[in-house]
C-alpha cells in the first residue's frame, strides 16, 4: 500500500484568534525540509511578515460583477426579483448593481430576457508566491472593505500548487464558519491549536465539531502552556483526542515571535521543540492515511 | 444610546477581556457579542436567568427532488459554487450551497427547490434591567454577517429607551461580519498586540473602519511584552491622528481571573487598574460631541 508522507496536506486551525496558529505553522513548515505554507488567513495574513519571502510572484484574484446595458434594458425586473442578495434595483427607471453584496452567482445575467446584462472582474484581493529558504510561502490577501475572502482561498488551495510532492501548511483563518470550512477541505490532517484558558476551551470544541464532522483526523497541540491547571488539556482528555505537544508560555518565544521572527530558525531549543512535533505530526499522519487509505 | 464597539482585527489580543471590564465599569445596560462564529463573552458575564432562544435562518439551501430529476446537469454546469455533485444521482452540497436559486431557475423540470435552513441561534438574556444579545453560528455557515445584523438589532429593540451606552464585543479579521458590526456604532476601540503581526492587522482593520467614517480610539494590550513595537502604534497613531486611549500590561492574573469567570476589574490586579484608566479616556472621546475639536 502507498503511504502518503510526502504530498501529506496539514491544515492548523483553531476556532478562537491569537491562540497560535500561525506560530504552529510557520515553524513546522521551517523545519521540514522542503515544504509549502499557504496562509489561507486572507482577511488578516501574517506568516509572510515571518518569512519574508523573496522572489515574490503576484495575481490579482478577481469576482464577477454584473454591468447592465441600460440600453438593452426593457425593465421587467426579472433579475431585481430573482436576486436572493437584493444586489440589484431599478430605481426611476434605470436598473442599479450593489457590488458589495453581489455573490457572483451569474443568476441575473442567465434569466435576463434582452441579454442586457454582461459581467465584469472586479478584483476583490490578491496571491503572492514567493520563497523564504526552503519553504515556498504563498499568502491569500483580501483587499480592505470586502466582505468575502474566499474566492481568493479557493484559487490558493488551487490543485496545480499543491500536486507537488511536498508536505503542505495550511495556517487556516480563526472560526469554524464557510471560510475555515474551505480551507480545511482538502486536508489529510487537522491540527488543532489550544490555549489554556475558558475561551479557548469553548473555541476548541467549536473546531473539534468541525473536523469531526467533516471526518478530518486531527491532533491538538497546546500553546502558552502554563504552571497548573489547563482547561484545554483536561477537555483533551476527557474526549481522547490526542495531544501532540506541547509549547511553553515563555518570554524568548514571545518576543521572537512578537517580532515576527521563526523561533525554530533562530533558536536551538524551538528548533528542538517544532521537530519533534512534526515528527509526532507526520507520525500521526502515516497512522491515519494507512488506516484510512481512501484519503 | 451611544453604540461602542471594540475589535482588533487580529484574533486573541483581548476584545472580550475588554470589552467584558467596560461592561462591569460602565453598568451597561446593553451589550452584544457579535463574534457569531466563536461567542466568549457569555462565558464571563454570568447570566442569572435562560436565554430566549430564536432559531437563526439564513439563506435557503437548495434540494432536489430526485423524483424529478432528469439527470440533464444544467444545475451542476451553472453552479458557480461548487455545490451540486452527479455522484450516484444529482445532490446538493449543502454547506457549499449559497442559496442564489440559479439551480432552480434553470432546471426544465421543475425538480429544485430552495428550502429554508436553520444557520445559527440568537440568544437575548434580559435581567436586572439589562440586555445582553448573542448569538452561535452553526458551523460551517455562511452569512455571519446577516447574523451579526440580527444580534445588533435584537439588543437594540430590547434595550430600554432610557439606554445610554451599549458595549459590542466584535470579531476577529475584517471581513462581512466585521463590517456588520461596524455599520451604525458610534465609535470603535481597536485593540491593538505589539507585535510585527498585530501592527499589520491594527493598520488593516484601521483602513476597514475609515470607510464607514466612525470615530476610532486606540488601545494597546499586554504592552510591556515588546515596548519597541508599542512605541510604533504609539507613533502611528499620532501620524495618523488617531486618538490613543491607553496601555494594559501583560497579566497573568488576568488568565486567572477569565478561568474563574470573573472580569478583570472584579481582581485587585495590575491589568484591572491600567484598563479602568482606558476605559475613562474611551468614555470621553466617546459622548465628546462629534463636531468638536477632533474633526
Amino acid at each position: 500500500m502507498a503511504m502518503k508522507s510526502k504530498g501529506v496536506k496539514i491544515a492548523i486551525l483553531s476556532g478562537k484568534g491569537g491562540t497560535g496558529k500561525t506560530l504552529v505553522s510557520v515553524n513546522l513548515a521551517s523545519i521540514a525540509e522542503k515544504s509549502v505554507y499557504i496562509d489561507c488567513d486572507v482577511e488578516e495574513p501574517n506568516g509572510h511578515l515571518f518569512f519574508k519571502p523573496e522572489k515574490v510572484r503576484e495575481e490579482i484574484i478577481s469576482v464577477k460583477i454584473p454591468v447592465i446595458n441600460e440600453s438593452l434594458c426593457n425593465g421587467c425586473r426579472k433579475c431585481v426579483e430573482f436576486c436572493k442578495f437584493n444586489a440589484l434595483a431599478f430605481i426611476k427607471n434605470k436598473p442599479y448593481v450593489f457590488e458589495e453584496v453581489c455573490h457572483s452567482c451569474g443568476g441575473c445575467m442567465l434569466l435576463c430576457p434582452e441579454k442586457a446584462i454582461g459581467e465584469q472582474e472586479k478584483p476583490i484581493g490578491k496571491v503572492q508566491e514567493g520563497v523564504s529558504g526552503n519553504v515556498s510561502v504563498h499568502t491569500g490577501i483580501m483587499n480592505t472593505g470586502e466582505a468575502s475572502g474566499i474566492p481568493i482561498i479557493k484559487n490558493l488551495l488551487n490543485e496545480s500548487i499543491l500536486d507537488k510532492e511536498l508536505p503542505v501548511f495550511v495556517d487556516c483563518p480563526p472560526g469554524s464558519a464557510c471560510i475555515v470550512m474551505e480551507s480545511i477541505k482538502d486536508a489529510d490532517y487537522c491540527i488543532l491549536v489550544a490555549e489554556p484558558t475558558v475561551f479557548g476551551v469553548h473555541n476548541l470544541s467549536m473546531v473539534y465539531d468541525l473536523v469531526r464532522l467533516f471526518k478530518k483526523p486531527h491532533g491538538v497541540v497546546l500553546n502558552k502552556c502554563l504552571d497548573g491547571e489547563n482547561p484545554a488539556e483536561t477537555f483533551c482528555m476527557e474526549n481522547n483526542i490526542p495531544i501532540l505537544g506541547r509549547i511553553p508560555f515563555d518570554n524568548e518565544l514571545g518576543t521572537l515571535n512578537s517580532d515576527a521572527k521563526i523561533a525554530a530558525r533562530e533558536s536551538k531549543r524551538y528548533k528542538a521543540l517544532f521537530s519533534s512535533l512534526l515528527e509526532t505530526v507526520m507520525k500521526e499522519v502515516r497512522h491515519e492515511t494507512t488506516v484510512n487509505p481512501q484519503r | 444610546m451611544k453604540q461602542l464597539l471594540i475589535l482588533s482585527g487580529k484574533g486573541g489580543t483581548g476584545k472580550t477581556t475588554i470589552a467584558s471590564a467596560f461592561i462591569k465599569l460602565s453598568v451597561a445596560k446593553a451589550y452584544a457579542d457579535c463574534d457569531v462564529d466563536a461567542p466568549n463573552l457569555h462565558l464571563i458575564m454570568a447570566q442569572n436567568s435562560e436565554p430566549e432562544r430564536t432559531d437563526y435562518f439564513g439563506m435557503p439551501k437548495a434540494e432536489i427532488d430526485v423524483d424529478k430529476c432528469i439527470e440533464c446537469g444544467l444545475c451542476k454546469e451553472n453552479c458557480r459554487f461548487d455545490a451540486i455533485s452527479d455522484e450516484n444521482g444529482f445532490k446538493v452540497d449543502s454547506f457549499a450551497c449559497e442559496g442564489c436559486g440559479v439551480c432552480e431557475a434553470v432546471c426544465p423540470a421543475d425538480a429544485v427547490s430552495l428550502k429554508p435552513a436553520v444557520a445559527g441561534e440568537l440568544m437575548l438574556y434580559a435581567d436586572n434591567n439589562k440586555v445582553f444579545s448573542t448569538a452561535q453560528l452553526k458551523m460551517g455557515s455562511g452569512t455571519s454577517g446577516k447574523l451579526v445584523t440580527e444580534v445588533k438589532k435584537q439588543m437594540k429593540t430590547a434595550a430600554s429607551a432610557d439606554t445610554k451606552l451599549a458595549i459590542i464585543d466584535g470579531s476577529p479579521g475584517i471581513g462581512c461580519p466585521v463590517i456588520a458590526s461596524l455599520s451604525g456604532v458610534n465609535m470603535v476601540l481597536i485593540v491593538a498586540e505589539p507585535s510585527i503581526s498585530g501592527i499589520s492587522d491594527m493598520e488593516r482593520i484601521i483602513k476597514t473602519a475609515e470607510t464607514f467614517r466612525t470615530k476610532i480610539g486606540v488601545c494597546i494590550n499586554k504592552h510591556d511584552t515588546n515596548s519597541a513595537n508599542t512605541e510604533k502604534i504609539e507613533e502611528f497613531c499620532k501620524e495618523k491622528g488617531l486618538p490613543f486611549t491607553g496601555r494594559i500590561p501583560f497579566d497573568p492574573e488576568a488568565v486567572k481571573a477569565i478561568n474563574n469567570g470573573q472580569t478583570i476589574v472584579d481582581v485587585d490586579c495590575p491589568s484591572g487598574s491600567a484598563v479602568k484608566e482606558v476605559f475613562n479616556s474611551t468614555m470621553k472621546l466617546l459622548f465628546k460631541e462629534s463636531d468638536g475639536a477632533e474633526t
